[in-house]
This record gives C-alpha cells, sequence and structure tokens, in this order.
C-alpha cells in the first residue's frame, strides 16, 4: 500500500507506532484484515471510514485490549504485539474511549489523577517483588518526596483542567456521574492528557458533541499538535479530520483503502464510494444496503 | 475393581440430584442472568414438603411428588416475584444479594419450624437390589435415574416445541428483543423460576430418600453443589449443566473412593477453582469468547456519602472510650468488643468489596486462618500472644491473597462464586489436616490475650484493647483510602478496563486490597480465638461471610465509618434486645433484603 505521492512524515527513520499486517477476526467475520499503520513523532494522522469499517477494532489491537490474530505492533523501538494494555499505557500509549468510559463514582480531579498513574514514581519506586508492599507502605507513611510528588499532580490536574475553560474546573470535586455527556469526554480527554503520553489516541473524541462543543474541541486537539502532541484520532466530522490531519488513513471493510494527504484523500474515487455506496455517487439506488454509510455523508463542502 | 462399578453407580445417581440443581439454575441465568443462591434452599423446603407428606399425610410416592413439585414451583413464584423482579434495574450484584437474604429467610423459617434436628424421610419403595457383575443397582438408583432423564426430556420438548418455550428460549438471548417482540418477559421469569424450583424440590425429595436424612441447613451445600455443576457446564447452559453435574458426581464419587467421604467437596470446589481459573466460560464454551458482559458490574450505588461532623465523631469515640467507666455491665461490654471485632472484619470487607469492587463470599476463611494461626503459635510454640496476634493477621494477608489470586482475573459474579468457593476448601484443608489442625475436634485451650507479658481477663481491658485496635485500623484505612490507592482501587472497581489502560495492573491493586483487608481480618479472627479459648472449623463459617457483606453493605460499601456503624446495628442491637440465636440469622437476611431493595447505598452512602 504506497502513497500515490510523498508524504512528508515517510520520511522519518523511525515511526513511533509502526503496526504491521494486522488482522482480527470474530467468528466468521474478519473486523481487520491486514492493515499497516504508522505514525512518527509530532504528526497528527486521522483514521476515517465507514462504522464498521474496522477502526475501533484497530484501536483496541494498538492499545492492548485485544490481540490480534496476525501482524505486529511496534511501539517507540519496541514490540508490544499482545502486550496487556497496562504495559501498552506504560510504554506511552493512551487512548480514549469512543462511548467514554470515566470512573463514575470518583471527582473530576480524581479521575484525571488516575490518568497520571503511570507518572507516579516517589511512592512506586520499581523495585522488583516488594515493589506493590513498598507502594503501600509509602501510601500509607507519606514521605515528603511522596506528599511533594501528589501536590504537583494535584497542580497539574488544575492546568489540564483550564485547557477546557470553564467547563471542568468549578466541577472538579464533583462526582463523573453527575456530568454532562460531553464534560464526561472532556474529562476522558484530561485523563489520557494527565498521562503525559507519547501517542495520544483519541476515537471519537467530538461524538455527541454539538456544533460549539465540536469546535472548541477542535481547537482543544489543534493546540495539542502545536504543543508536539503525537495524535491518532478516530473521528467522523470529515471537516475537522481535514483541518486537523497531516495524514489521513481510510478504511473501509477492514482494510486500508486510500492513505495520504487529507485533500488527496478527500477526492479519492476509493474513498468517495466507500462513503457514498458501491453504486453510482450520488443515486438513491439501493440506499438501503448503505444504510450505515448514508449516516455519514461526506461533508465534502465542508 | 468391581467397587468402581458401585462407584460409578453413586457417582451418576449424585450427578442427577445435582442436574435436577444445576437445570434450574442454568435456566434462571438464562432468562435473568442471576446466580440463585436461593436455590438449595427451595430444595431444602422441596425436601421438608416431601418429608410432611410422606410422614404425616401417608400419601403415595406419585402424590408426594406432585405435591413437591407444586408447591415448591409456586414457592419460586413467589421468589421471583418479590425478591427478584422489583431489582429489575439494580446493578447486576442486587439480585445475587437479594437470594442470598432469601436463602437466610427461607432456612431459617425451615429450621424454625422443623427444628434443626435432622429427619429421616420414610422410604416408599420396595427395598430388592438387581446384582449386575460385581456391583449392584437398586430401585431408587432406577427411579432417581429416570426422573432424571424424564425431567430432562420434558424440559427439552418445552423449551423446544413450545410457544412458551420458545418464549423462554429468546428471553434468554437477548431480553430487550423479547419483549419489543411482544414476549411477555415477566411471566417467562414466572415461569423459569416455577419450573426450576420445581425440579429442585423433586431433587430435594429424592436426595432426602437417598441417604434417608434432611437438615434444614443442607440447602447451602446443595446450591453450591449446582453452582459447580453450572459453572463446569458453562453458566446459563441448560445441557451444559447437566454433563458438568454427571461429571461433578463422579468426580466426587471417585475422590470419596480415593480419600475418604470428608474429601467429597474438597473435590467440588477444586474443580470449580480450575474450571474458573481455566475455562470461565465452561467446558463447552469456544476458546476466545468475549468476556462476558453481564456478569460485570459492581454493588455501588452512585451516592454522595454522608459527612459525620467532626464534633459528633469525636463524642462518639469519647462515649466508647469511656463506657466500661459510666456502665457497670459486662454483658454490653463485652457484646461492644463483639461489635470492634466485628467493625475489624467490616472494614476488611468493605475496602476489598466496596473500594476496590471484588464481592467476597469467603471473608469468613481469613479469619479462620489468623485464628489458627495466632492460636496454634501460641500453644504450640508458646509465642507471646500479642506476637501472634500480629502473626495471625501477617499470615492471613499473605495466604489469603495467595488463595484468592486466581480469582483477580475473575470478575462480577465469578468473583463472588471463586471467593465463597475458595472459602469451603480452607474450611475443609482445616477439617481434614488433622496433624496441624487437630480436625473435627478444634483447637481448645487457647491462651489468653496479652499485653506487654499482662494477661488480660479483665472485660473491659479486653473491651479497650479491642476498640484501640479497632480505631487504629480504621484510621489507617483512611489514610490509604486518601492516598494514590484510594483512588486507584475505586478505579478499579469503576472500570477495570480503564483502569488498565492507564497502567494499572488488577494483579497488583486486588492483590493489595486483599493483602491490606486480610490483615485487618486475620487480627479480627485472632483475637476471637483468643477471647473464645477454643475454635473449631465452623466458628468461621459461611454465615460470617455473609455477615460481614451485610454490615459492609448496611454501612455504605466502601466506607469505614459505615463498618463500624454497620457491626454496630447487626451485632450490637439484635444483642442488646436479646434476639434468640435462630431469629437472628432470619433478623440478617431480612436486612439483606430490604437493603437491596430501598437504601442500596447505605447508611452513610457508598464511597
Amino acid at each position: 500500500m504506497t502513497a500515490p505521492f510523498p508524504l512528508p512524515a515517510a520520511a522519518a527513520p523511525h515511526p513511533l507506532l509502526e503496526a504491521r499486517g494486522l488482522v482480527r477476526r470474530f467468528g466468521g467475520l474478519t473486523a481487520v484484515a491486514g492493515i499497516d499503520l504508522s505514525i512518527a513523532a509530532g504528526e497528527l494522522v486521522s483514521v476515517i471510514g465507514p462504522n464498521g469499517a474496522g477502526k475501533t477494532t484497530a484501536f483496541n489491537l494498538i492499545s492492548g485490549l485485544d490481540r490480534p490474530d496476525e501482524g505486529s505492533i511496534c511501539f517507540d523501538g519496541a514490540d508490544i504485539t499482545g502486550r496487556p494494555p497496562e504495559a501498552v499505557a506504560v510504554a506511552g500509549l493512551v487512548r480514549t474511549f469512543q462511548h467514554g468510559r470515566v470512573f463514575a463514582n470518583l471527582s473530576v480531579a480524581d479521575n484525571v489523577l488516575v490518568g497520571a498513574h503511570r507518572r507516579l514514581t516517589a511512592v512506586r519506586p520499581a523495585w522488583p517483588v516488594v515493589g506493590p508492599l513498598a507502594e503501600l507502605a509509602l501510601a500509607l507513611i507519606r514521605p515528603p518526596s511522596v506528599k511533594a510528588e501528589e501536590a504537583a499532580l494535584r497542580e497539574e490536574v488544575r492546568e489540564i483542567l483550564a485547557i477546557f475553560g470553564e467547563r471542568l474546573l468549578p466541577r472538579i470535586d464533583q462526582p463523573a456521574y453527575s456530568l454532562s455527556y460531553a464534560n464526561r469526554r472532556r474529562v476522558e480527554i484530561a485523563r489520557a492528557l494527565a498521562a503525559r503520553p507519547k501517542l495520544l489516541l483519541l476515537d471519537e473524541p467530538t461524538a455527541g458533541m454539538n456544533q460549539t462543543e465540536t469546535a472548541e474541541m477542535l481547537e482543544i486537539i489543534a493546540a495539542l499538535k502545536a504543543r508536539g502532541q503525537t495524535i491518532l484520532l478516530i473521528e467522523h466530522k470529515l471537516d475537522m479530520v481535514m483541518r486537523l490531519s497531516d495524514r489521513v488513513v481510510v478504511l473501509d471493510d477492514g482494510r486500508k483503502i486510500a492513505e495520504g494527504l487529507p485533500l488527496a484523500v478527500r477526492n479519492d474515487p476509493a474513498v468517495i464510494e466507500a462513503y457514498l455506496g458501491h453504486g453510482a455517487v450520488g443515486s438513491a439506488a439501493r440506499a438501503g444496503d448503505d444504510a450505515p454509510s448514508a449516516e455519514q455523508p461526506l461533508p465534502l463542502s465542508a | 475393581m468391581t467397587s468402581w462399578f458401585d462407584h460409578t453407580i453413586n457417582g451418576l445417581i449424585i450427578g442427577n440430584i445435582y442436574a435436577l440443581l444445576a437445570v434450574g439454575l442454568a435456566l434462571i441465568f438464562g432468562v435473568s442472568r442471576l446466580i440463585n443462591f436461593a436455590h438449595g434452599s427451595v430444595y431444602v423446603v422441596g425436601a421438608y414438603v416431601g418429608w410432611v407428606a410422606v410422614s404425616v399425610l401417608h400419601t403415595p410416592f406419585p402424590l408426594t411428588l406432585v405435591i413437591v413439585v407444586a408447591l415448591t414451583a409456586v414457592l419460586g413464584v413467589v421468589v421471583e416475584r418479590f425478591g427478584i423482579r422489583p431489582l429489575a434495574g439494580a446493578p447486576r450484584i442486587a439480585p445475587l444479594l437479594a437470594t442470598i437474604g432469601l436463602s437466610f429467610v427461607l432456612d431459617q423459617t425451615v429450621q424454625i419450624l422443623f427444628s434443626p434436628d435432622p429427619r429421616a424421610v420414610p422410604m416408599q419403595l420396595p427395598n430388592w437390589r438387581v446384582a449386575i457383575g460385581g456391583g449392584s443397582i437398586g430401585v431408587l438408583d432406577l427411579l432417581i435415574g429416570g426422573i432424571g432423564i424424564t425431567a430432562a426430556s420434558a424440559l427439552f420438548a418445552f423449551l423446544k416445541l413450545t410457544k412458551w418455550g420458545w418464549a423462554v428460549r429468546a428471553t434468554a438471548l437477548d431480553r430487550d428483543a423479547a419483549r419489543a417482540m411482544g414476549v411477555d418477559v415477566d411471566k417467562v421469569n414466572s415461569i423459569v423460576f416455577a419450573v426450576a424450583s420445581g425440579l429442585g424440590g423433586v431433587g430435594g425429595v429424592l436426595v432426602g430418600m437417598y441417604y434417608n436424612v434432611i437438615t434444614p441447613t443442607m440447602g447451602f451445600e446443595a446450591t453450591l453443589k449446582g453452582i459447580v455443576a453450572e459453572v463446569v457446564g458453562g453458566v446459563g447452559n441448560v445441557p451444559g449443566a447437566i454433563v458438568g453435574s454427571l461429571l461433578l458426581g463422579i468426580i466426587e464419587s471417585y475422590g470419596v473412593a480415593l480419600l475418604g467421604t470428608s474429601y467429597r467437596n474438597l473435590f467440588a470446589f477444586i474443580l470449580l477453582i480450575v474450571i474458573l481459573v481455566l475455562r470461565p466460560n465452561g467446558l463447552f464454551a469456544s476458546r476466545r469468547q468475549l468476556p462476558p458482559e453481564p456478569m460485570t458490574g459492581t454493588f455501588v450505588a452512585p451516592s454522595r456519602p454522608v459527612r459525620l461532623p467532626v464534633p459528633l465523631v469525636a463524642a462518639a469515640a469519647a462515649l466508647a472510650i469511656a463506657l466500661p467507666l459510666l456502665v457497670d455491665s459486662g454483658y454490653l461490654i463485652q457484646t461492644l468488643t463483639n461489635v470492634w471485632l466485628y467493625a475489624l472484619l467490616g472494614l476488611s470487607l468493605t475496602l476489598v468489596a466496596g473500594t476496590s469492587g471484588q464481592v467476597s463470599l469467603g471473608h469468613a476463611a481469613l479469619l479462620a486462618i489468623g485464628g489458627y494461626t495466632s492460636a496454634l503459635l501460641a500453644l504450640n510454640l508458646g509465642w507471646p500472644v500479642w506476637l501472634t496476634l500480629f502473626c495471625g493477621g501477617l499470615v492471613a494477608a499473605a495466604l489469603g491473597t495467595l488463595l484468592v489470586s486466581p480469582a483477580f482475573r475473575l470478575r462480577g459474579h465469578y468473583v463472588s462464586i471463586a471467593t465463597l468457593g475458595i472459602g469451603e476448601i480452607v474450611a475443609l484443608v482445616i477439617l481434614n489436616w488433622e496433624s496441624v489442625t487437630r480436625g473435627p475436634i478444634g483447637v481448645a485451650g487457647i491462651p489468653p490475650l496479652s499485653l506487654f507479658g499482662y494477661e488480660l481477663y479483665d472485660t473491659n481491658a479486653i473491651y479497650w484493647f479491642a476498640l484501640a485496635l479497632m480505631a487504629a485500623l480504621a484510621l489507617l484505612q483512611l489514610r490509604l483510602l486518601g492516598s494514590h490507592l484510594g483512588r486507584t482501587l475505586r478505579a478499579v472497581r469503576d472500570d477495570d478496563v480503564a483502569a488498565r489502560s492507564f497502567g494499572i495492573g488488577l494483579n497488583r491493586y486486588k492483590g493489595l486490597a486483599f493483602a491490606f483487608g486480610g490483615f485487618f481480618a486475620g487480627l479480627s479472627g485472632a483475637f476471637t480465638a483468643h477471647m473464645y479459648s477454643y475454635i473449631n472449623h465452623e466458628t468461621f463459617n459461611t454465615q460470617i461471610s455473609v455477615l460481614a457483606l451485610t454490615i459492609a453493605i448496611l454501612g455504605g460499601m466502601g466506607n469505614v465509618g459505615g463498618a463500624i456503624l454497620g457491626s454496630l446495628a447487626l451485632i450490637g442491637l439484635p444483642e442488646v434486645f436479646r434476639v434468640a440465636a435462630e431469629y437472628r440469622i432470619l433478623l440478617y437476611g431480612i436486612a439483606l433484603l430490604l437493603l437491596v431493595r430501598f437504601r442500596p447505598q447505605g447508611l452513610l452512602g457508598t464511597v
């Protein structure tokens, strides 16, 4: 699958993430059928495709929630294929979830602090065997180093929440179950940022958000990108994809059907066909067969 | 070698009786996504209805069966209508706790009506046996086999050929879709509970005739065996439950032949743990099935915990300290000492089940490990008691965590089943490991509590010791909850997938929770052992595990103050009002039922 034109990031010698030939079958259904994906440090790559194209399954494979039947995943120079999600997270690859999985009974602040779990060092000495007991003892005794680490993180939580303006800061001590849907999605992104990931996987960060909220989220993601955060994004709102992405990968039916610069992908006939159906573009024929994609019209005029 | 034929037949007969239970459990799980812990109690009711019919009414055998089926079926409908249906929208674990409460209520009602003494069920069949090879088969064996096969065929025909059978299967596949298609799901549930309970009742009568003895307490073991068979066959899988039951019966029978009767249950529970660890979806599930969603979910209702005002807590603490000086009642002080010890157990379970979401039903095993460790160290090695108490806590923490570690990968109901099985295994090991634990005789003459070389005989001194320990550990637990571990454990409870995605290893943190809680429970058990000076394998039984859970739920899951308040209410109040022992269990059952239904967040709220 070579791109028809030179890619800005393809020149990078060691991509941060490189997935090769990923395959995942569920019974008779092949959700992911041999996908290659690579992303270099500092890039923002978007994965788009109609519902059921295998985007979230691919995310699950990369983040360790599911094991690929075939293929390999290399992250930051190490093979992470089939590694459990906690190991993948510790390595610096952190994701958000499509439907939002905040910790409902935890406060906003605690949710974000859990995100920073992988960065705890004072309270989690990397000692073999006795590490867990040392962690328990340090948590109970709380020497100055542990207190300082916790205080610094709490300060950082406020800074991260400030990214979202006044959406979350006034609710910092409220339990997450009391938040609106959009706010829960924001908490989820804040939690992922607290991990300071090398690679951030965002699974439809604006799902269920209205236009204003989507525009806000777009600004936030653009600011993250400007700061040098490497991001892999699944998104249905194509105008957002077009504005943010360095590169776009299009999946359909578990396969990569196109990859390249946003503009080029947008005009790729294969992509248009995948979105608008396998008949003549613009015709309403066989609409029943294409019901899922009909809900996602390409806003090509955006 | 001929006796192997007898053992096989015996195993198949017992397996048949297990199948009558397990099929019912599988049917109920199918439509309700619920493991019915009250199922064994229905079986007890069936056995006693049969006893009344045969011994009092002198009914012929077929009529006895009809009466038993009719009455237990009605009981099943009542259980479903008033115990389970109101909890349809509640967290998954709520109906499970309700069935535990129901089982307490039913067992205890039977015990109050018929006395706890075992009764014989008169045999209504000719007692001749057919010799086959070197072994023999009796009429009852044939009858049980016949009833098993008939029931299975009738059930198969019902599920495959009748309209209501289709409705049952449709509901099992997708409850909401079935409802949308016009299936009366409530009625399907009623039918399933009636059928399942009727089968269970028949099992009760048959087992009464087979062993020629029934007791009100046999229901719990029956429930466990049914659950083991169901898990072996794959939860909710009806044919799997039959195969699992026969397999369990045969394994038990061979195990008994090899090692003796007291090992029967050990084989069952080890089989349970092996299956849960290796194939949690049962023997017949495909290897890479996704984890079954309905089994997840904790019993932590979203709520804001009540913030107790500091002056109130301080006043209560001052009162607790000064009480022995204010009142001159040894009875009250002893009762409150017990309250503080149960509060320790409650603290342990509220951390494990409430904060970390691992609803353990085997917590009494930690008491037993702590109690035995401390008692034996003090008796055999002559160590000072303050040191053995500490060791009791440490060993309970270490051994308890090690034993439960295979269950760390399980979720929801499966954790409860696994911990229940592990708890039973601990009790059985204590019973059978006579060279160390003195087996059924128990450990007597345990040295009294001592501190700094002074033996504590004085009721007040023991009270203050218990209070000080409990208060110190409660403060320690508050400190734990305020650290990063508090939020980490609660994150694991709320969503273990999301927690793992942020680098939280489940083994490490579940292990820490069990170790921390295990220390508390072990200390409580050790203290109790030295206070009573005698313990045996039944001192810390499963009723105490359920009582501990009721304490934690009453106070509010994860709530430190709640565990203490829950212990005061459930241990202190019945004692102060001098409720008789058999009514106390009834009371705990009713308390659990009412809590789950009306105040799942507990008195002080979940944390």
